[in-house]
């Protein structure tokens, strides 16, 4: 049997311009459209073709987070998953929650799960994958169980259809708390405060290339 | 005055003494030479303060151990060459770090935010069962940190409670430091057995180019979609040769697949900052200016007067590209 776990995260959706609060905590969330994050699309996505290649038996979608957490899931689910684990973590706690705490979380459902890969699978035990790196591509062989990162380019996700998110309503999603899972979040680090980055100057618009030329020329660029 | 002195000084003999801070910086090179995102993260650490380590490891130290050995104000530069370091995969590298690390305890532990230190870093970090702090742009004090979040839209300041501190830098944040005026000692790594058979590197596939590195040029040229095919990208590259310019792409122009994907600026490709930026056909979405709004000058091309990127250009031309930009190279 090899299961894939893929870990989605609820985030303010890519699109929508975010605004910082006056008190400097944090950035506003309330009443802001939120979605998928983008990447965990991918990485749903790339589990449901394993399933459909056969190369995996089942995907499990996992989000550490509030009660919203659970739309996210189903959205992995009318995507093609199997089902999910939704970790309720919210409150102050979910403002501290941290990529350590969230890594422990994933490594105690993987253990528990029997999970073979963490996101992707393949039978053989080895996976030949093509990374992203500065200069080009670069190509790993890793062992399974592994985990794997999705990167912007591995696939175009789907839009999950009516009768699919219908279906997805069915799909079971276990809840389980950090505790439970005997992972410690106390908070690793402490948000001194989140502030607007510096606004640029106004620019200004130039009439023809040779206004262009001659600014380029005056800060000595050219 | 005085008073002010009296509390600096007092302040750092705290500080030296209460901390006796000391980083360890992962050298990034290629086996050949070394990465110039190095550099940024040694000033980064010179910041922090203390005693500063570099950690050469590879398949072949010589080249980059002998330019950090120049750089000043570093202590010692450890180097590791084995073929266990094929690849430089963070399989291999995470042990050799953790037993430098038992050695001499270091208080910070440092690279570049680039794709080898954003591998290699969270690695160590659960290792040491510790938080990283990812993409730092400022260093407050040893243990607070200012880094971008939302795609640059708003910085968080953050403390680190932990012991170490595990951070990767954003190279275009901190001046380059330049590797003279020092004579540091090279020392062997620990010894260790640090092949890992669960990863085995196979080959990597470099885009060749005779121009300048993009997140290190002083000046960017980059197309998007307005391009409309590969092949205009030809008004991009001649552009880009007439001013030694370094040619970026926007994601559009990567998936459409005018050109290959390590030229994408952005939120999901690289951050750049140069002198000077032009962006020509790019509309300037969000996830592009995350990747670009902190070079020094914004030059925007685009037909379209309502487009993004004028709000963040510096000059601004609304016109055909296809017209203006040959046009400028001519008369460059």
């Amino acid at each position: 049997m090899s299961r894939v776990l893929v870990g989605v995260k609820r985030v303010i959706d890519y699109a929508v311009k975010i605004r910082v609060k006056p008190d400097k905590t944090g950035v506003v969330t309330e009443g802001v459209k939120h979605s998928m994050n983008p990447f965990d699309e991918i990485a749903i996505e790339e589990a449901v073709r394993m399933k459909e290649k056969k190369l995996a038996d089942e995907v499990i979608a996992v989000s550490c987070g509030p009660a919203q957490a659970q739309e996210t899931l189903r959205t992995a689910l009318a995507m093609g998953a199997d089902r999910a684990i939704h970790v309720e973590v919210s409150g102050a706690e979910y403002e501290t929650l941290q990529p350590l705490h969230v890594s422990k979380i994933l490594a105690k459902l993987a253990q528990e799960e029997k999970a073979n890969i963490v996101f992707i699978e393949h039978g053989q035990g080895e996976l030949t994958i093509t990374r992203e790196v500065d200069g080009g591509l670069e190509v790993v062989k890793v062992k399974t169980p592994a985990v794997l990162s999705a990167d912007l380019r591995l696939n175009e996700p789907r839009y999950a259809t009516l009768p699919n998110i219908m279906k997805a309503k069915k799909k079971p999603i276990k809840k389980v708390t950090p505790k439970d899972l005997q992972v410690d979040t106390t908070a690793r680090i402490e948000v001194v405060s989140v502030e607007d980055p510096p606004v640029r100057q106004a620019g200004s618009i130039l009439p023809d290339v040779d206004a262009l030329v001659g600014k380029l020329k005056e800060a000595g660029h050219v | 005055m005085f008073a002010n002195c009296l509390k600096s000084a007092r302040h750092n003999k705290f500080g030296s003494l209460a901390r006796f801070e000391s980083t360890l910086v992962i050298a990034e090179h290629n086996n050949e030479t070394l990465t110039p995102i190095t550099q940024a993260v040694l000033s980064a650490a010179k910041k922090i303060g203390g005693d500063i380590t570099v950690l050469v490891a590879g398949t072949k130290c010589g080249p980059a151990a002998a330019a950090l050995c120049k750089a000043n104000g570093i202590s010692k530069v450890l180097v590791a060459e084995s073929d266990a370091f094929k690849g430089f995969t963070p399989e291999s590298m995470t042990p050799l770090i953790l037993a430098t690390h038992k050695q001499f305890n270091f208080s910070h532990i440092m690279a570049g935010g680039s794709a080898f230190g954003k591998a290699l870093i969270p690695r160590v970090a659960a290792k040491l069962d510790v938080s990283p702090v990812s993409d730092v742009i400022n260093i407050k004090s040893s243990d607070t940190f200012v880094r971008p979040i939302y795609a640059g839209n708003a910085l968080q300041t953050v403390k680190v409670k932990d012991s170490i501190k595990v951070v990767t830098v954003r190279g275009t944040s901190f001046e380059a430091l330049p590797l003279e005026g020092g004579n540091a000692p090279t020392e062997p790594a620990p010894a260790g057995e640090y092949k890992s058979n669960l990863i085995e590197f196979i080959k990597q596939e470099l885009s060749k180019s005779d121009r300048p590195e993009l997140t290190s040029a002083s000046v960017v040229v980059s197309g998007g979609r307005g391009l409309k095919s590969g092949d205009n990208f030809k008004l991009i590259y001649s552009l880009a040769d007439k001013l030694k310019a370094a040619v970026g792409a926007s994601r559009a122009a990567v998936d459409a697949g005018y050109v290959p994907n390590d030229m994408q600026v952005g939120q999901t490709g690289k951050i750049v900052a140069p002198d000077l930026y032009i962006a020509v056909g790019i509309s300037g979405a969000i996830q592009h200016l995350a990747g670009m709004k902190d070079s020094k000058t914004i030059v925007a091309i685009n037909k379209d007067p309502e487009a993004p990127i004028f709000q963040v250009a510096d000059y601004g031309l609304v016109a055909d590209l296809f017209k203006a930009v040959p046009e400028l190279t001519d008369k460059l």
